[in-house]
């Protein structure tokens, strides 16, 4: 078979198929029971390590007037 | 040992250079010839200066800002020239006497133009891209930057990619391919460049010491990892001949035109939006103080956003020889698109909720949510336009021109002036900004200099599309081209002065943040002075 003929038809067959159940597989997943924690402690990720790799939120960070605070 | 290899190296850069050179076929190729060759001797010499010095030893608990610094920096000066030739063409086509005689050739609009759209895509929003990559991937992985020096030489060789584009657009080495007009030579040393810049950016996530990857990277993954293949895909190219510029597109017809576009749409796609949607998602947060409104949205845009975006390329050729299926699908996938920029765009202002506050007094924050607010309009506008229907009156008018800049100027040159003002004070360890009020002023001049442009295009691009299409009881044109080009004089002479304001405030910006770092007050002389800390 040609080979412009074999991939449109993979591509519009199985690979369809398979970028559609991946869509619809990843918004499950987000969704998943129990994925709140680990989302909201990904959230506050960016108010630690702020000043040194691993060395936790150290003195005034913020580029603005405000102190900086861990928000919840 | 390592650095006697460097120079070998270098030296043999040098004579291959000056061997090309003296062969160059073309005036853009030799020029370009002997900038390789001065960026190879400047390299030689600081190699040369710190032979047998000890090693500097990189601290494993520090973060690696000196690239960061330097990439600052390179945005601000970028952005102001980038800027600068934007309202020189804006005058040009207002008043063309502008076009001079004698520079005929080398400074008219044709020759500009692609120097402006590079300069501002490519050097200004490149430059905040790489620099606000490498902030972010260090402080939400809890990593130093992954190579040692090769984040230097991802900013240098950045740098020389853009002065051997900008020198070839001047010099007329172009491809002709709108976004992607540098020549296969610039367009090979990009692709090392960008290598090492995957290199640096994949390698500090591989060695983050944080259990998950923050959303922000996620688009700096997808932005980096899918410009290398639009940019290999679309730039295949044979050259005519290794001492020329010249070379001849693999592609030809419409395949060579759905895969310009597909490129193009996707560096607005990828580039101007994924890779800034990192940048939001980082920084808005940050500047403030609050997580993101919903995390389990963010992922939802990541995945939604890079799963229809690299269809929608087609509506850039509604109306042409690519078939009708096709039109249709870009067509369908650009509306659908609404949906995940519209969700990415509630998420970056709900950020703020409980924290609304912050609107008045701090300037930064409004910056960054004005810049939300014109992504949103942006990405309406964008699916609104790629109707077949509306892209009948549209397409090749002033209105592509005024959409393509509410998204640039509003999104991301706004996102980008934020965390300029955010990054230049944490970078420089300064208390704060030298000037608030500064802020102020270019936040307004900005915004109105958008508004201006923007209005002023929707009602030249509107006119004019009506103009061309007008028929009188006959079916005879009624309008010839030349009538439309006289009619739209007072809207470009308002667009100039939307450039001019807008210009303007980026010089102020420039001004408070040079003087932030030269005489705003260290962070940490103040606190050392009152009480010590007790560790």
């Amino acid at each position: 078979m040609e080979t412009y003929t074999w991939l449109r038809t993979f591509a519009d067959s199985w690979h369809l198929l398979f970028m559609f159940c991946f869509f619809i597989g990843v918004f499950i997943f987000i969704l998943r029971p129990g994925a709140n924690k680990v989302h909201d402690d990904t959230a506050n990720m960016i108010f630690r390590n702020d000043d040194k790799p691993g060395g936790g939120n150290t003195g005034p960070s913020t580029g603005g007037r405000n102190n900086p605070k861990e928000a919840r | 040992m390592w650095d006697y290899i460097k120079l070998a190296v270098l030296g043999l850069v040098v004579v291959v250079a000056a061997v090309a050179a003296s062969m160059a076929r073309d005036l853009a190729y030799l020029v370009h010839m002997l900038v390789i060759i001065l960026a190879a001797v400047i390299t030689f010499i600081w190699v040369i200066r710190r032979i047998g010095e000890p090693a500097p030893v990189a601290n494993a608990n520090e973060y690696m800002d000196g690239p960061i610094r330097y990439g600052v920096i390179a945005t601000a000066f970028w952005g102001v020239v980038g800027f600068l030739v934007g309202v020189v063409i804006a005058a040009q086509l207002t008043w063309p006497q502008l076009n001079f005689e004698w520079v005929q050739g080398y400074l008219n609009f044709g020759r500009l133009r692609p120097l402006h759209t590079s300069a501002v895509i490519f050097a200004f929003g490149g430059n905040a891209l790489i620099a606000s990559a490498f902030y972010v991937v260090q402080r939400t992985s809890a990593a130093r930057l992954f190579g040692g020096g090769l984040a230097w030489f991802v900013f240098w060789g950045y740098q020389l990619f853009i002065v051997m584009a900008a020198t070839g657009y001047v010099l007329g080495s172009t491809q002709g391919n709108e976004y992607a007009e540098p020549e296969w030579l610039t367009d090979l040393w990009l692709t090392i460049v960008w290598v090492a810049f995957l290199l640096v950016f994949m390698g500090t996530i591989i060695k983050r010491r944080e259990p998950h990857i923050y959303v922000a990277n996620w688009f700096y993954m997808a932005f980096i990892i899918t410009v290398a293949m639009l940019h290999l895909v679309n730039n295949l190219a044979i050259p005519v001949s290794v001492f020329g510029s010249k070379s001849v597109p693999v592609w030809s017809g419409v395949q060579s035109a759905m895969i310009q576009w597909w490129y193009g749409h996707n560096a607005v796609g990828f580039f101007l939006t994924a890779g800034f949607l990192g940048m939001m998602y980082y920084f808005i947060p940050k500047q403030a103080e609050r997580p993101v409104y919903s995390y389990k949205l963010s992922i939802m845009h990541f995945w939604a956003l890079i799963f229809l975006y690299i269809w929608a390329g087609p509506h850039h050729l509604h109306y042409t020889a690519l078939p009708d299926w096709a039109q249709t699908l870009g067509m369908t996938f650009s509306i659908m698109l609404w949906m995940p920029s519209w969700g990415g765009m509630i998420n970056g202002l709900m950020t703020l909720s409980g924290a609304w506050d912050k609107l008045r007094t701090d300037p930064i924050i409004r910056m960054m949510v004005v810049s939300v607010g014109f992504y949103g309009m942006a990405t309406f506008e964008g699916p609104m336009m790629s109707i077949k229907a509306v892209n009948s009156l549209s397409h090749y008018t002033d209105w592509t021109v005024g959409h393509v800049h509410s998204g640039a100027l509003g999104w991301n040159g706004m996102i980008t002036f934020g965390m300029l003002y955010y990054l230049v004070p944490k970078l420089w360890q300064r208390q704060g900004l030298y000037s608030l009020s500064l802020v102020s002023w270019h936040f307004w001049l900005a915004t109105i200099g958008i508004v201006l442009y923007a209005a002023s295009m929707w009602v030249t691009g509107i006119m004019e599309g009506l103009m061309w299409r007008e028929v009188d009881a006959q079916g005879f044109l009624v309008n010839s081209f030349a009538d439309t080009v006289a009619a739209k004089f007072p809207m470009y002479v308002v667009r100039t002065l939307g450039g001019v304001l807008f210009l303007t405030g980026a010089v102020i910006m420039c001004y408070n943040l040079w003087k932030t770092v030269t005489s705003s007050p260290r962070r940490d002389a103040a606190p050392a002075a009152a009480a010590v800390p007790a560790e």
